[in-house]
């Protein structure tokens, strides 16, 4: 029996939901191997988190509350988690396979030796041992993947490929790391930070539903209606690369294979084609809406909805249809 | 100063891909292949410290033989040198193990800046630029949207979900940059035709002093076991607006029976 860590990411003091998404896989898989789960809380606030981590699976929550662990790039949390990896001796992570994410884990995997596999959508247990599914070469192939037997095995969770629930756990017994870093890990320093807020819409990675505008809105304009489609549904907002290209909308709302991967319960595209590297970023979304005036885009073969017709006539109709039958 | 980019050959994305059934991998050679389009980020990114610095920029790919026209590609945009490292050695490695190798390439190699893609567009993991730098004890600052050398002094953007972290270090670093840097140039007929007489390394693991220990299909730390096609969709409800938005109420219509509203 040993431990399977999950990396908690997290923002202002709560856990993102891709966090809990992890716990409850994890806590699935525990079931299966007989492992417990454990959560890692990096940076200030885990105590007023923890009743939520340990009612989403983890029966113990190790936290380092230095600023540092934000104040310096990637090393000072490579290094606590490297603390933790001694001190539990665990065989398990599991960490948002978002951007500077992926940097800890890389890092970490050449210290520990572990083998990482990034972007994972499903887990399984396989003769004792975690089987991921990820999609490769723009989504077209999908894959199972393995550590080698001996390793360490780091896991890149993706967004909403798993639903958060609450396992019934109470408060997780809490241990406080002491990480005293080396000197390479303050070689790199963080001077400043420029968040640039959308308002009160979800982020595109967690929302439950996205709206994307492609180069149909035919100019920046168009990224209003789509902020009153998304305000009237509660999604967040999103663009193909024509769109951030153009200078519409900003690079990291972008949606696709050089952008965000999204999969959530709805996607509402408007005047996107459905090119294939913006598909692989959107393709495994539950349900698709296309709205397109070209009955040949090849969105429309994805579509579970498709409205073949002006954006600028069907939108607007869209947005007061939803605001009449929600109030 | 002295300026390395790390490039990759990946299958056109658009190219239809077959597996190979013995190996489990994808067979690179019956698709059409490509300079990973993120690396010309990297490469621009390194020709702006050329002009403007007088930077001497380096590509360096691991790869078969058959991948030497991207090194050329690369050096047509106007990069000064090509390292190839080739070996049947290395075939089927992870992204731990690319990490490996490039490392142990760079050991050999004097540099100030590395700069990456921030991922390659077929395997997308992002972890082989966070591992060099580790490999050699460098600082890893990536996912630049905007990169200054000033002195000994690298300053970069690393973008996020929020907006992005200003960061810094000193020199040498490793950095990886991502799509919203810049707008690559196209290479020149000159840079073309210059490119076919430039220097080009072609080196085994033997040459870098290194063995196969790390890297290579046996010692791949993930493995990719099982490939699929992706399940085909089954095909929706796709109805015509009559240019009045009116289709927009059937739309509505579904996505109140899918609980959406
Ligand atoms: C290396 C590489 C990486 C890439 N990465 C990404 C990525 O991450 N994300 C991404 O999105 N793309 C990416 N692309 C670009 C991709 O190939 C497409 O060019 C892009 O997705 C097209 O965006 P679009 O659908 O908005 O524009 P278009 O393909 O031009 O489509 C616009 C659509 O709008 C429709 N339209 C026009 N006017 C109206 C109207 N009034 N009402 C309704 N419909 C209308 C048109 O019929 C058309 O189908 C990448 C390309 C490369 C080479
Ligand atoms: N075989 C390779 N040879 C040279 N550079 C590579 C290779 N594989 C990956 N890279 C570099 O690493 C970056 C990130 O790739 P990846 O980690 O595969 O997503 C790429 O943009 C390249 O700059």
């Amino acid at each position: 029996m040993s431990e399977l860590l999950v990396l908690i990411d997290h923002s202002e003091g709560e856990p993102r939901k891709l966090s809990l998404q992890m716990l409850t896989a994890a806590t699935e898989i525990a079931g299966e191997t007989g492992d417990t789960v454990a959560a890692v809380w990096l940076g200030p606030g885990a105590s007023g988190a923890a009743d939520t981590l340990g009612a989403h699976g983890a029966a113990k929550l190790y936290h380092w509350d230095s600023e540092d662990a934000q104040g310096y790039v990637t090393l000072p949390q490579v290094e606590a988690l490297e603390q933790v990896f001694e001190q539990s001796g665990a065989s398990t992570l599991f960490f948002a396979s978002g951007n500077h994410i992926k940097d800890v884990a890389a890092r970490l995997a050449i210290r520990i030796d572990a083998g990482v596999i990034t972007d994972c959508t499903g887990l399984e247990v396989v003769d004792g041992a975690i089987s991921a599914t990820k999609e490769v070469f723009g989504g077209d192939l999908v894959t199972k993947a393995r550590v080698a037997e001996g390793k360490k095995g780091f896991f890149g969770i993706s967004p909403n490929a798993f639903a958060a629930e609450e396992s019934g756990g109470g408060a997780p017994e809490t241990v406080a790391l002491d990480v005293s870093l080396s000197e390479s890990a303050t070689a790199a320093k963080v001077t400043d930070v420029e968040i640039q807020t959308s308002g009160d819409r979800p982020d595109i990675g967690e929302a439950a539903i996205v709206v994307a505008g492609g180069r149909g809105l035919g100019d920046e304009k168009g990224f209003e209606l789509m902020e009153q489609l998304a305000d009237a549904i509660g999604a967040g907002v999103g663009a193909s690369r024509a769109a951030t290209d153009a200078g519409w909308y900003p690079h990291r709302f972008q949606i696709g294979q050089t952008g965000r991967t999204i999969a959530p319960m709805l996607y509402i595209g408007s005047g996107i084609s459905g090119a294939i590297q913006h598909r692989a970023g959107m393709q495994t979304s539950q349900n698709i809406v296309a709205i397109n005036k070209d009955p040949e885009a090849p969105i429309f073969q994805i579509a579970d909805f498709g409205i073949v017709g002006d954006l600028y006539n069907v939108v607007p109709k869209l947005v007061e249809e939803l605001q009449s039958r929600a109030g | 100063m002295k300026v390395i980019v790390p490039v990759k050959r990946v299958p056109d994305t658009a190219g239809e891909k077959k597996i190979d059934a013995d190996t489990k991998t994808v067979d690179r050679e019956s698709v059409e292949s490509v300079l990973c389009p993120v690396n010309e980020f990297a490469i621009e990114e390194a020709m702006r410290l050329k002009e403007n610095q007088g930077a001497e920029v380096t590509a360096l790919l691991m790869g078969p033989e058959s991948a030497q026209p991207i090194v050329r590609k690369a050096l047509s945009y106007g990069l000064d040198a090509g390292i190839q490292i080739t070996d049947d050695a290395i075939a089927g490695s992870d992204a731990l193990g690319t990490a490996k190798v490039i490392a142990k390439a760079l050991e050999n190699e004097e540099f100030d800046l590395v700069i990456f893609g921030n991922q390659s567009t077929d395997a997308r993991t992002c972890m082989v630029p966070a591992a060099v730098a580790e490999l050699l004890g460098l600082p890893s600052l990536t996912y630049a949207r905007y990169l200054e050398v000033e002195g000994e002094k690298v300053v970069a953007h690393r973008e996020h979900e929020e907006g992005w972290d200003v960061v810094e270090s000193s020199l040498p670093a490793i950095v990886s940059v991502v799509e919203a840097i810049n707008e690559p140039r196209y290479p020149s007929f000159k840079g073309i035709m210059a490119a076919k007489s430039k220097p080009l390394d072609v080196k085994s693991l033997a040459d870098l002093g290194g063995d196969a220990g790390d890297a290579g299909r046996d010692a791949a730390a993930a493995t990719m076991y099982e490939f699929e096609p992706r399940p085909p969709k089954e095909a929706g409800t796709i109805v015509e607006d009559e240019g009045d938005g009116s289709a927009a109420s059937q739309l509505a219509d579904w996505l109140v029976e899918k609980k959406f509203v």
